[in-house]
C-alpha cells in the first residue's frame, strides 16, 4: 500500500480486521469456521438419492463426501433370481431415462455368451439402434431439463419436457409403455414397428429439432447461465482415465471415447455420425456436448429410417426365442418350447463376458457370469454415473454452494443406475 | 344447534379452500419422478388442479407425494420429513414401490412406504400414466372436502373439530 | 482381440504370478495370484506397448461352493490402443483381502468400497474402506449366495398395523 497516512475507512479496516497490513480487501476471507451441510436426500436438485455431506467454510466447500445407496434396489441379487429374460424389467429400471439403451446392452451380453451375435436379424438391429438412439435424446432432454430448471430456467424445461413428450408417446405405440419398456428381447425385439410409425417419428424429430432450437437460443448465449456455468466445475483431461471417466463428461474434457465410434456394435458402423468433443470441461461444455448429441442422434436416426431393411425381427431359435404365437397354440413342439422357456429360462452356456455399449451417461457394461441353468449366476451393471460422480469428490471442494447445483445436474446422474 | 351448522358450513369453506391449494412436497427417488415431471408439462398440467408449486420444504407443504422406492436406508428420512410436516397433512403413494415395493421383494427395499408413515391415496402402475396420478390428485381431493384424510380424522379425535377453532369463535361469537 | 495384452504379462511375469490366461467371447482374461494384484495393474499401466491407464470396473464374483470362494475382478482399457483385458486374482473366505488400487487408479476408492459392502473383500490400504450402498448399520455381506434375498434389516421401527 501507498505511505499516505491512512484514511479513516482503511483505519476502520484495520479495527475490524485486527491486522495491520491489509493488502487488498477482496483477499481476506473473514474469519470462518468450519460447518458441515448436509445436502439431500430429499432436495430438489439431488435428483432424489444423493446425500452430499459437505463441510463449508462460509460459501465454500472444503470437503465433500458424496453418500449414495439410497435408492439401492439389489440389481444384481434379483437378477441372481430372476430368468434371463425376466431380468429385462430390472434393466429398464437402471438408467431410466434411457430404458432401451440398457435393454440393448443386456441383451447383447448375453447373445455374446450364446455366440448369437452374428445371427440377429438385420431388421431387428435396425430397430435396436432406432429405439435406442429415441432413448438417448430422451436422456439428454431430461438432463438438460432439469439442469435448467434448477438454475431457475423453467421455460427451457418445459420446452424440452413437451419434446420428450412426443418422443415417449412414439415408444408407447412401440412397446406399450412410455417409461419402462422391456422391448428388446434375447434374439431381438418383441414387436415389428407399427404402421406410419417411421414417418411419425420423422415429424416429432422435426419438432424437437424446433424445441432444442429454442432451448439453445435460450441459454447458450444467456449471461446468467454463461456466468454460472462457465469454468464452473472443471474436470482435468487427466483425471478420465484415472477415474474411469466416460461418455459425455470425459468427451467435454477433449477425450474423444465414444464406444459406438470406436467398438461398433450392432449396426452403427453403417451411419454417418460425429462426436462432439469439449476443451474445457467445466459445466458448459458438458451443456454443449449433450446439445450436440442430440442432434448427432437425430441424425442417425434419419439414416437409419431410410436404410432399415424388411425382414424378421427375432431369432428363429426356439431355444432363444419364443415362437408365434399362431404354432404355439397348434403344435406340441412349440407350445412345449414356449413352456420351457417361460418357466425354465433358456438356457446360456457356461462363460462370462464382460459386453459394453454407450449408454446415456457413458460405457455401460454388462460383466455376466453364467454358470449353464436358466439363472445367471452374476450379472453386474458397471454404472457409468458410478465412476462419473466419483470425480465429484475431488471437484467440489473450492467451490460455492451454489455451484454444486449445475455441477451435479450436468454430471447426470441417475439414481437407479448409480446405486443399482 | 347454530353453532354445528355453521361450523359444518365453515368446515365444508375450509376444505374446499385445502383442497384447490395443495402444495405439494415432491419426494421424488427414482423412475416414477420421470412420470411426476410429466405431471408438471403442459401437457398433463397439474397446476388446473391448484397443486401447482412443489414447495421443497416440509414446513411449507401439505401433501407430501412419495414417488418412487423407498429403501431401507431412506425410511428415516422420509419419517422425519413427515413428521416436519404441519397439520392437517396428506400422502400420496405414487408409483407401485411407494405403495407395496413393487417387484422388489428384497434385502434392501422397504415394502412400501405405508410401513412408516400412513397414506391416504394409493397409485399403482410402474410408473402410472400421468392420468392416473390426475385421477388420484382428484380421489385426494374429495377425500379432503369429506374430511377423511388420516390426519384430519386424527385431528377431529384430537380437537372434536377439523377446523381451527379460533375461525368457530370468531364467526359464531360463541366462547366455545 | 488384444492377445498381445496376455504375451506381454506373461512375458513380465514368468515367477508364477500369472496362474491361467484364456480368452472368450473376445474378452481376454488373465488370472492371478493375490500378492501380485498391485504389481500387475500397476504394469498394466505403465508398460507403453499397452498404456491401459483406464480404470473401467472393479467387482467381485462368488464361486461358492468352490475355493477360493471369491474372485476378484478388474477390468481395464487402453483409450490410444483400445485393448481390453479382465484380471481375476482368488481371495479365500477366511483371509479375504487383497492390496487396494486406489493409488493406481484413484477411481477404484468408490468401487473397491462397493465389492467391500457387498462381498466382505477388505482392501488393504483403502483410505476409506466402510459401506457405499448399504447403510453403516447392516450386518452382513448381501451380494453373497448364503444372504437369503428377504433378508430385510429394518432401520425404522414399522408403524403398527402394518405387513
Amino acid at each position: 500500500m501507498a505511505d499516505t497516512a491512512p484514511t479513516a475507512l482503511e483505519s476502520r479496516r484495520r479495527v475490524v480486521f485486527g491486522e495491520s497490513d491489509v493488502a487488498d480487501f477482496d483477499d481476506q476471507d473473514l474469519p470462518t469456521e468450519v460447518m458441515p451441510l448436509m445436502m439431500g436426500p430429499s432436495h430438489p436438485a439431488m435428483h432424489g438419492t444423493v446425500r452430499i455431506a459437505l463441510e463449508v467454510e462460509g460459501e465454500k466447500i472444503k470437503t465433500a463426501d458424496i453418500q449414495i445407496g439410497y435408492l439401492h434396489r439389489c440389481f444384481e441379487k434379483e437378477a441372481e433370481h430372476a430368468t434371463w429374460t425376466q431380468i429385462f424389467p430390472y434393466t429398464d429400471r437402471l438408467n431410466y431415462v434411457s430404458p432401451m439403451l440398457n435393454n440393448v446392452g443386456y441383451a447383447l451380453a448375453v447373445e455374446k455368451l450364446l455366440d448369437l451375435e452374428d445371427k440377429i436379424p438385420e431388421r431387428a438391429q435396425y430397430i435396436r439402434v432406432i429405439v435406442g438412439e429415441i432413448s438417448r435424446i430422451t436422456d439428454h432432454l431430461t438432463c438438460l431439463a432439469a439442469g435448467a430448471m434448477e438454475l431457475g430456467a423453467f421455460t427451457v424445461f418445459f420446452y424440452l419436457i413437451k419434446g420428450r413428450e412426443w418422443l415417449w408417446e412414439l415408444l408407447e405405440e412401440v412397446s406399450g409403455a412410455r417409461l419402462t419398456h422391456s422391448y428388446v428381447r434375447i434374439g431381438g425385439v418383441v414387436a415389428d414397428l407399427p404402421e406410419g410409425w417411421a414417418a411419425r417419428l420423422r415429424e416429432v424429430l422435426g419438432k424437437v429439432r424446433v424445441a432444442i432450437g429454442d432451448a439453445d437460443k435460450l441459454l447458450t448465449r444467456n449471461k446468467i447461465f454463461r456466468d454460472r456455468m462457465d469454468g464452473v466445475g472443471v474436470i482435468d483431461k487427466a483425471d478420465v482415465a484415472g477415474w474411469g471417466l466416460t461418455g459425455p463428461i470425459a468427451r467435454s474434457t477433449g477425450v474423444p471415447y465414444d464406444v459406438r465410434k470406436d467398438h461398433p456394435y450392432l449396426v452403427y458402423d453403417r451411419f454417418d455420425f460425429d462426436v462432439p468433443v469439449g476443451s474445457t470441461g467445466d459445466n458448459f461444455d458438458r451443456y454443449l456436448v449433450r446439445l450436440e448429441e442430440i442432434s448427432q442422434s437425430m441424425r442417425i436416426l434419419d439414416q437409419a429410417l431410410t436404410k432399415i431393411p424388411a425382414g424378421p425381427i427375432i431369432v428363429d431359435d426356439p431355444r432363444v426365442a419364443l415362437p408365434q404365437k399362431r404354432e404355439t397354440y397348434n403344435t406340441i413342439e412349440a407350445m412345449i418350447a414356449h413352456f420351457k422357456l417361460i418357466m425354465d429360462g433358456l438356457h446360456v452356456p457356461p462363460g462370462e463376458i464382460y459386453s459394453f455399449t454407450e449408454g446415456g451417461n457413458g460405457e455401460l457394461g454388462f460383466y455376466i457370469v453364467s454358470n449353464g441353468t436358466g439363472r445367471p449366476w452374476k450379472c453386474r451393471v458397471r454404472p457409468p454415473c458410478f465412476a462419473n460422480l466419483a470425480v465429484l469428490t475431488k471437484v467440489l471442494p473450492g467451490l460455492f454452494i451454489a455451484d454444486v447445483v449445475p455441477t451435479f445436474g450436468m454430471i447426470n446422474m441417475i439414481g437407479g443406475e448409480c446405486d443399482r | 344447534m347454530p353453532v354445528t351448522f355453521y361450523s359444518s358450513k365453515l368446515a365444508d369453506a375450509v376444505n374446499w379452500a385445502r383442497k384447490y391449494s395443495l402444495f405439494q412436497y415432491p419426494f421424488v427417488t427414482a423412475c416414477c419422478g420421470m412420470e411426476f415431471m410429466a405431471l408438471w408439462a403442459p401437457k398433463y398440467d397439474v397446476a388446473r388442479f391448484g397443486a401447482e408449486f412443489p414447495r421443497f420444504s416440509p414446513r411449507q407443504s401439505d401433501l407430501l407425494i412419495v414417488v418412487g422406492t423407498i429403501t431401507e436406508r431412506q425410511a428415516p428420512v422420509l419419517r422425519r420429513i413427515y413428521d416436519q410436516m404441519c397439520e392437517p397433512k396428506w400422502v400420496i403413494a405414487f408409483g407401485v414401490c411407494a405403495s407395496t415395493g413393487g417387484f422388489y421383494q428384497n434385502y434392501s427395499v422397504m415394502p412400501g412406504a405405508d410401513q412408516v408413515i400412513p397414506v391416504d391415496v394409493y397409485v399403482p402402475g410402474c410408473p402410472p400414466r400421468p392420468e392416473q396420478a390426475l385421477d388420484a390428485l382428484v380421489l385426494l381431493q374429495e377425500r379432503i372436502q369429506r374430511g377423511e384424510g388420516h390426519s384430519q380424522v386424527v385431528l377431529k379425535q384430537e380437537k372434536g373439530f377439523d377446523v381451527p377453532l379460533a375461525a368457530i369463535r370468531a364467526k359464531t361469537g360463541t366462547g366455545a | 482381440m488384444a492377445k498381445i495384452v496376455l504375451d506381454k504379462l506373461i512375458e513380465r511375469f514368468a515367477g508364477g504370478e500369472i496362474l491361467e490366461t484364456g480368452s472368450q467371447h473376445g474378452n481376454e482374461w488373465a488370472r492371478v495370484v493375490p500378492s501380485a494384484w498391485r504389481q500387475v495393474a500397476e504394469f498394466l499401466r505403465d508398460e507403453p506397448a499397452l498404456h491401459m491407464n483406464m480404470f473401467v470396473d472393479l467387482t467381485c464374483v462368488d464361486r461358492q461352493p468352490a475355493e477360493p470362494r471369491f474372485d476378484v475382478v478388474l477390468h481395464l482399457y487402453s483409450i490410444e490402443k483400445k485393448y481390453r483385458v479382465r484380471l481375476m486374482a482368488g481371495v479365500p473366505e477366511k483371509q479375504a483381502s487383497i492390496a487396494t488400487l486406489v493409488p493406481v487408479w484413484p477411481g477404484a476408492n468408490w468401487f473397491e468400497r462397493e465389492a467391500f459392502d457387498m462381498y466382505g473383500v477388505r482392501f488393504e490400504g483403502h483410505p476409506d474402506l466402510r459401506r457405499i450402498l448399504m447403510y453403516q448399520e447392516f450386518q452382513g455381506h448381501p451380494l453373497r449366495k448364503d444372504y437369503p434375498k428377504e433378508k430385510r434389516q429394518p432401520l425404522l421401527r414399522r408403524l403398527p398395523g402394518s405387513v
